[in-house]
């Protein structure tokens, strides 16, 4: 539409070398910003936490009625198979409640062995749990804000989890929110476990929605279908938290399929492992089959 | 004639309706869609909102104002910081060298000319932050959010322009 013609005066001249010298030494500033964020990146991360925290409390507000769109759209859409569904639930709901009662079983039968080992439990895990309020992944980073920050206790590296499984880890907090690092970011590292074998690996994202196993052993003794676990020996993981199913196994790499569902992501929760007496005002609930005493 | 003082405060406000808006646009882009397959290749919003000021009103939104919104694009969305403030200060300055193309152009021109424009700064993107990881990263996910960005164009593309005819038209 509008567009002033250039004008021909030594101001404008004047002007067009200045805005020449500014142009340049914002892309150097850029390049800059690259270097500063490998080197210090305790700064950046400082940085993060204020930016989080001050959009927050907006991305709350857009959020929500985004989220009330879905769920009209996935109600609609469930309609549409509601018979099936609940056949399909029953058969689900009858093949789990078997399965209940052999987890009953077999924990009355760990915690009996237990105490005749005089097992020291494990600290007890508690939970924050959070709304999800921006998934500020794109292409090249995969991440999520929460609304929950150091005001909860939430710290740099717990981990985070959803319904499904581990959803990734707390990458920086601010004061009222914080970023999740999902366990696909190309910067994700967690110790895991896989299959039966319980064989040590690390799960190392991509940036793909098949992250690989790294450093395990002996390769060859995974196949697809083997469960995968967090093993715990990073210390500030609670050891056993699902987080996916071996797809491939191939010569370089083997890929896993995360339980993580990123589109469906409105919840979760941060595990806040062994810091149980200090932690007073958030309700704390038991682990996935009720921790031992 | 000066303007009196209330209306250079109106004037002053309406000046900021490009940034605000761009800024507002970041923000959107990074709400939870929850739809399925989607959530990865989101459209950059910002990028659209960059492109279409420096086309139309390139006095309202300057080098400085790009690179902040760039730099807050970055601590907001998790990708290195400088990558995406790098991306849309080259986007702005192509635009602005290429000003007597753009001059008066039809909607389909500027659409295609965005498309060129939106793939350079994917690129220049996938390329900072390969560099920046030492590693390339999958390129896969970039290319749809480059295709979802270029289809959202014409939306976009009008509400800003419904905004420039509501807030921009003489000032």
């Amino acid at each position: 539409m509008k567009q002033p013609p250039p004008s021909p005066s030594r101001l404008g001249a004047l002007r067009s070398l200045v805005g020449r010298f500014a142009f340049l030494a914002l892309v150097g500033s850029a390049f800059a910003l690259m270097l500063l964020g490998k080197a210090d990146t305790a700064l950046i991360e400082r940085l993060r936490g204020a930016v989080s925290d001050a959009v927050v409390p907006a991305l709350e507000v857009i959020s929500r009625p985004a989220a009330s769109v879905a769920k009209v759209i996935d109600n609609v859409r469930e309609m549409a198979a509601i018979r099936e569904q609940n056949a399909l639930l029953r058969e689900e709901n009858e093949r789990l409640l078997r399965w209940q009662a052999a987890a009953r079983l077999l924990e009355a039968e760990n915690d009996s062995l237990k105490d005749l080992l005089n097992y020291v439990p494990d600290p007890r895990a508690s939970f924050v749990t959070a709304r999800v309020v921006a998934d500020t992944g794109g292409a090249f980073a995969h991440s999520v804000l929460i609304t929950a920050g150091e005001r909860e206790l939430v710290e740099k590296g717990q981990a985070v989890v959803s319904g499904q499984g581990l959803v990734g880890r707390v990458a920086e907090a601010g004061k009222r929110s914080a970023r999740v690092l999902l366990v696909t970011d190309i910067n994700s590292r967690i110790p895991v476990v896989v299959g039966a074998g319980r064989l040590r690996g690390i799960l190392a994202g991509d940036n793909t929605d098949r992250p690989r196993i790294l450093y395990l052993r002996t390769p060859g003794a995974v196949s697809p279908g083997d469960r995968v676990m967090t093993s715990g020996a990073a210390g500030a993981f609670p050891p056993g938290l699902p987080v996916g199913v071996v797809t491939s196994v191939e010569e370089t790499a083997i890929h896993i399929e995360p339980f993580l569902k990123r589109e469906r992501l409105e919840f979760v929760r941060v595990v806040d492992y062994g810091m149980t007496g200090i932690l007073r005002d958030v309700t704390a609930s038991d682990g996935p089959l009720g921790r031992n005493r | 004639m000066r303007p009196n003082l209330w209306q250079r405060i109106d004037m002053f406000v309406r000046h900021q309706v490009p940034l605000v808006l761009t800024l507002l646009l970041l923000l959107v882009s990074v709400v939870p869609s929850h739809a399925a397959g989607l959530t990865r290749i989101g459209p950059m919003l910002a990028l659209i909102a960059v492109y279409y000021w420096a086309i139309y009103r390139p006095d309202l939104l300057g080098t400085g104002a790009v690179f902040l919104i760039g730099v807050a694009q970055d601590l907001l969305t998790g990708t290195p910081p400088g990558v995406a403030a790098l991306a849309l200060l080259l986007t702005q300055a192509v635009v602005l060298s290429q000003y007597r193309f753009f001059n008066a152009r039809s909607f389909a021109v500027t659409w295609w000319a965005f498309s060129l424009v939106a793939a350079g700064a994917m690129t220049i993107q996938w390329l900072a932050v390969s560099l920046v990881y030492g590693t390339l990263v999958d390129a896969s996910a970039a290319f749809y959010g480059y295709l979802m960005t270029v289809a959202i164009y014409p939306v976009v593309g009008w509400l800003l322009a419904r905004v420039q005819i509501a807030f921009l038209r003489d000032v």
